[in-house]
This record gives structure tokens, C-alpha cells and sequence, in this order.
């Protein structure tokens, strides 16, 4: 079972060549884990799964991949589709300023085009809210602006935003790494109950979180794929010098 | 009580260092200071010569006859400057905003810098030169002076503050916010118009305020395209009359009377101009917090 599989992808920041033949699979109903050092293309590669990676200027990819089968690179599908698919929440929790909180957990869907009734708006926002944990914080201000929450609820929000328009693989790139310990167990505990229903890859830099919340997890050096399993064997018995080395804070 | 040695004193600098730290902040005060001047000087001597052309008939009635001037009003510019200012504001701030969105979101490579370099030669181009191209294509071609031509050599001098600053409030907006927009499944232009400009609001409300100042006090061109008229004129192919044209007519009849009525309408033009600065930088300042 893959739902998200990358096949030999390259990816470059004009002449700077990030990834080197990135072989990934996510699986449903887990949570697959990226992990190594600044710079090694862990955020590149996350965000070549949804082809966010092309928004940045002179951004470029080559090689496959697959979302349940079908290239997302291929010539007639559309990136703005496949993000309604593959939902992203990022390092720095990113609300929208001139929104409520409630308009904020919705955007995706009052701004698809589609035409949903106010009533269902207000009642997916409360179902994505609630998915998010954070429906008893904030069900009694929920006009209140988005920005005035603390940053790990800010960040609960996107994550709420994200889950709304109901996709079915959840990228998170570095989503706690802007928060303090308290708030960033809230979010390990959230990817623990949001597995269940989506496909999860995350992003850290922490060793620990990842194993903790992680199934899966690929270990990159330098853009290019060191050794990728289950976590457990990957933390306790890796195959690689150089993994061994990173998961037992040799370096990194 | 001098501090041991390796500790640092807390206590008020004294001696050389104190002197030079007020001699400094004396300076700067002053320069300050006399950075207000010319703007106070300017301002309480219109408001003095201008106040008491200020009444009833000032705003509401057209020019009275040679003989008894101070019965008469200059409603006529009042009209005409409304008239031309917002025929040069509904041209001038969509194209203006559409090429800031162009050159901030979109724009790259020779298009982008070509368009950028246009903008920032209109911006220093001599109002008077912006005058004599409308008339030579628009007066010339329609054969006569009118508000529309008046309002055109304005767009000339509005588009390119328009465009300019509503590039540089959207290069403000965090890209953070662009990409978690696009993210959610959304296209770019729906990005942009929901969450990008919303958010530079006020920034983009500044910069339209900004032009229309500029325009609102500009003479010459006015006066290569829309002539002036002692009348209220609402046609937009007539000639017209503008405040700043009127004033510069009346300054230079040797009529004491008109004088007067030139200072009134100088103050009015420069309460406008100023509200509109003032609320444009409360607005940025708002928009400042709001961003971050």
C-alpha cells in the first residue's frame, strides 16, 4: 500500500542541484518521518511531494511522484489540485491576518469556489477545529482575528486549515520547531490521532520527535537518501555507518 | 565611589562623554527644529491670508463680475478639480494597482524591468511635459480643451505613484502567507486577490491616497488640457476649471480682491493635500502592526 512514492527524484535551485535520486514511500494510516542535518534537502523534498517546490523562483524537478498511482508531475494535472490532496502545514505558523479564527479554519473551502451554505461552512470548521484540538480554546471567540492566538495554537489553525478541505495525505515541514516543549507535545499528540485517517510525512530536525511519532523514517545527507525504514530498526539497528553516527548524536 | 576593577558602573556617565551626549542631542534637536519651519511658515501664512476669503459665497458661487469680485466663489474649481481629479483616479489607480500586483507577484526578467523603468522615469517627469503630451494627443486630436484631457495628463503623473508603492506594500505581505494560501489548493490569482491584497489593505488604500494628493495641486498640466472656465462645466469633453488653475489666475491679476480669493483657495488645497498625507501615514502606520 503507497499513497505518496517518489521514483528517482532530482530537484534544483537553479545550478544548485538540492536532491539526488530521492526515493520515498509513505504509506496510509502512518506517519513517515525526514530526517538530517541543515541543509540536507529535508524541506525540499517535502515540499516536492505537493509541488510547492516550484513556487520559488528558478526552482526545478526531475523523476516521478506518485500519488496513488499517478505522477503529479505529469503533463495535464493540475498543482492546485494536487494541494487540495496533499495538504501542507509549515515551520512558521502562517494564519491568515485579516481573517477570524473560524474564517481562517475555513479559506480552503469558502475560497475553492465552491458554493457551500454558511451553516455547513461554520459546521466543517468546527469538525476541522475539533480534528485540530483546539475547539475548547477557541469556540467562545471564534471572531476574534486568527493572529491573536498564541503561536502553538496559531499553528493548531493551520493545521485545522489544512485539515478542512479534507485531503488525504498531510505533509508537516518543521511544524513544532517555532514552539516551546508544551505546545510542541500537543502537536506529536495530534500527528499520533491524525494518522489514523491521513497519510503523514513530517519534517524535523529533532531526532527524538521523530521517534516518537514516526512509522517510517529516512535518514538524508547531503540531498541524497542515506538509509530509509521502519523507524525502530532505523534508530536502534541501521544498515549505515552515517546513521548510526547522526541517530546517536555523533554529529548533526 | 569609583567601580573595583572588572565591574562595569551603573551609575550616570559623567565628564567628556556627558557633554557630547548633550551637545549631540541640543544638535539634532534643533535640526528638528528648523526642519519645521519652512512647513509651520508656509502653513500659518496661508491659513492668515487665506482665512478670510473662507465664507458662504467662496464655496457655493461662480465668479461675480470685475466690479464687486468678493460677492463672487470659485464653486466652478471646487467642481472642475472633483471632476478632473476623479476621471484621473478611476484610470489611474486600477492600471496603477494592476502593474504593482504585475511587478511584485508575477514580473520578472526584461518585462518586469521595463516596466519598472517606465514607471520611475514618469515619476520624475516634469508635470508640465506630461501637460504637452496629453494636449498633443488628446486636445489636438479632439479639437478642444475639456476635463478629460485634464484628467488623462493626471493619470500620467498618478499611474506611476500608484504602481509603485502598491509594489512595495506587496512585497511586504510575508510569503509565508502566499504559500500557505497556495497550499490550501488555492490558484494564484485567488491568492492574491483574497489573502495577498486584503492584507496589504491599508498600504494600497495609502498609496491612491499618495496619487491623489500629487494630482489634486498640480497646475500645469491642467492648464495645457483643461483651459479653465468661469462656470461650473460637468461635461467631461467641455473645458473646466481646477482650484490650482484658479489660483494661479487670480495671483496674477492685479486685483486685490482676487488675491484674497487665491489665498482661500490655496488653503483649501493645502487642508486637502494634508489630510489626505496625514490619514495615508496613520493608515501605513496601522498596516505596519497589523503585518507584524
Amino acid at each position: 500500500m503507497r499513497k505518496v512514492e517518489t521514483v528517482d527524484l532530482d530537484a534544483w535551485f537553479g545550478s544548485n542541484h538540492v536532491l539526488h535520486d530521492v526515493s520515498l514511500t509513505a504509506r496510509p494510516g502512518s506517519v513517515t518521518a525526514i530526517i538530517g542535518p541543515s541543509g540536507c534537502g529535508k524541506s525540499t523534498l517535502i515540499r516536492c511531494l505537493n509541488r510547492m517546490h516550484e513556487e520559488v523562483r528558478g526552482a526545478r524537478v526531475e523523476g516521478k511522484v506518485l500519488f496513488d498511482g499517478t505522477d503529479i508531475y505529469g503533463t495535464d494535472v493540475d498543482p492546485v489540485a494536487v494541494r487540495r490532496r496533499i495538504g501542507m502545514v509549515f515551520q512558521r505558523p502562517n494564519p491568515f491576518p485579516t481573517m477570524s479564527i473560524l474564517d481562517n479554519a475555513t479559506a480552503g473551502l469558502r475560497l475553492s469556489g465552491e458554493r457551500i451554505p454558511r451553516s455547513k461552512l461554520t459546521e466543517r470548521g468546527e469538525r476541522a477545529l475539533r480534528a485540530a484540538g483546539l475547539w475548547d480554546e477557541v469556540k467562545d471567540r471564534l471572531d476574534e482575528p486568527g493572529g491573536r492566538l498564541s503561536g502553538g495554537q496559531q499553528q493548531r489553525l493551520c493545521i485545522a486549515r489544512a485539515l478542512a478541505v479534507e485531503p488525504e495525505v498531510i505533509l508537516l515541514d518543521e511544524p513544532a520547531s517555532a514552539l516551546d516543549p508544551a505546545s510542541t507535545l500537543r502537536i506529536e499528540e495530534l500527528v499520533g490521532d491524525l494518522k489514523e485517517r491521513y497519510t503523514i510525512v513530517i519534517v524535523t530536525h529533532n531526532m527524538q520527535q521523530a521517534a516518537r511519532v514516526s512509522d517510517w523514517t529516512l535518514f538524508m545527507l547531503f540531498g541524497e537518501v542515506v538509509e530509509f525504514g521502519p523507524t525502530e530498526k532505523v534508530f536502534t539497528t541501521p544498515d549505515d555507518k552515517r546513521t548510526e553516527d547522526y541517530v546517536t548524536g555523533r554529529f548533526g | 565611589m569609583s567601580a573595583a576593577a572588572g565591574t562595569v558602573s551603573l551609575g550616570p556617565v559623567r565628564g567628556i562623554r556627558r557633554v557630547k551626549d548633550t551637545g549631540f542631542t541640543v544638535f539634532l534637536w534643533t535640526c528638528a527644529g528648523l526642519a519645521l519651519v519652512p512647513l509651520t511658515w508656509i502653513a500659518v501664512y496661508v491659513v492668515s491670508k487665506g482665512v478670510g476669503a473662507l465664507s458662504w459665497n467662496f464655496f457655493t458661487k461662480e465668479p461675480a463680475g470685475p466690479l464687486n469680485p468678493q460677492q463672487g466663489g470659485i464653486v466652478q474649481s471646487f467642481v472642475g478639480t472633483g471632476l478632473i481629479v476623479g476621471i484621473a483616479t478611476v484610470i489611474a489607480v486600477p492600471l496603477g494597482i494592476l502593474a504593482g500586483i504585475y511587478l511584485a507577484e508575477y514580473g520578472k526578467g526584461r518585462t518586469a524591468s521595463g516596466i519598472r523603468l517606465v514607471a520611475y522615469v514618469l515619476l520624475s517627469t516634469p508635470s508640465i511635459v506630461a501637460g504637452a503630451f496629453i494636449w498633443a494627443l488628446v486636445v489636438v486630436a479632439l479639437g478642444n480643451f475639456s476635463a478629460l484631457a485634464g484628467g488623462l495628463s493626471l493619470v500620467v503623473l498618478m499611474w506611476p505613484i500608484v504602481a509603485i508603492a502598491s509594489e512595495a506594500v506587496l512585497r511586504l505581505v510575508p510569503q509565508e502567507l502566499r504559500e500557505g494560501a497556495l497550499a490550501l489548493g488555492l490558484p494564484r490569482w485567488k491568492t492574491i486577490v483574497r489573502v495577498v491584497m486584503p492584507t496589504a489593505g491599508a498600504g494600497l488604500l495609502t498609496a491612491v491616497m499618495l496619487a491623489v494628493a500629487r494630482a489634486l495641486g498640480e497646475t500645469a498640466p491642467i492648464l495645457l488640457t483643461a483651459l479653465g472656465n468661469d462656470h461650473i462645466n460637468t461635461d467631461i469633453r467641455a473645458p473646466t476649471d481646477a482650484v490650482p488653475l484658479r489660483v494661479y489666475d487670480y495671483a496674477r491679476t492685479p486685483v486685490e480682491a482676487l488675491h484674497s480669493i487665491a489665498w482661500g483657495g490655496a488653503l483649501v488645497l493645502l487642508a486637502a493635500v494634508l489630510f489626505l498625507a496625514i490619514s495615508a501615514r496613520i493608515l501605513s502606520n496601522r498596516q505596519q502592526k497589523r503585518i507584524a
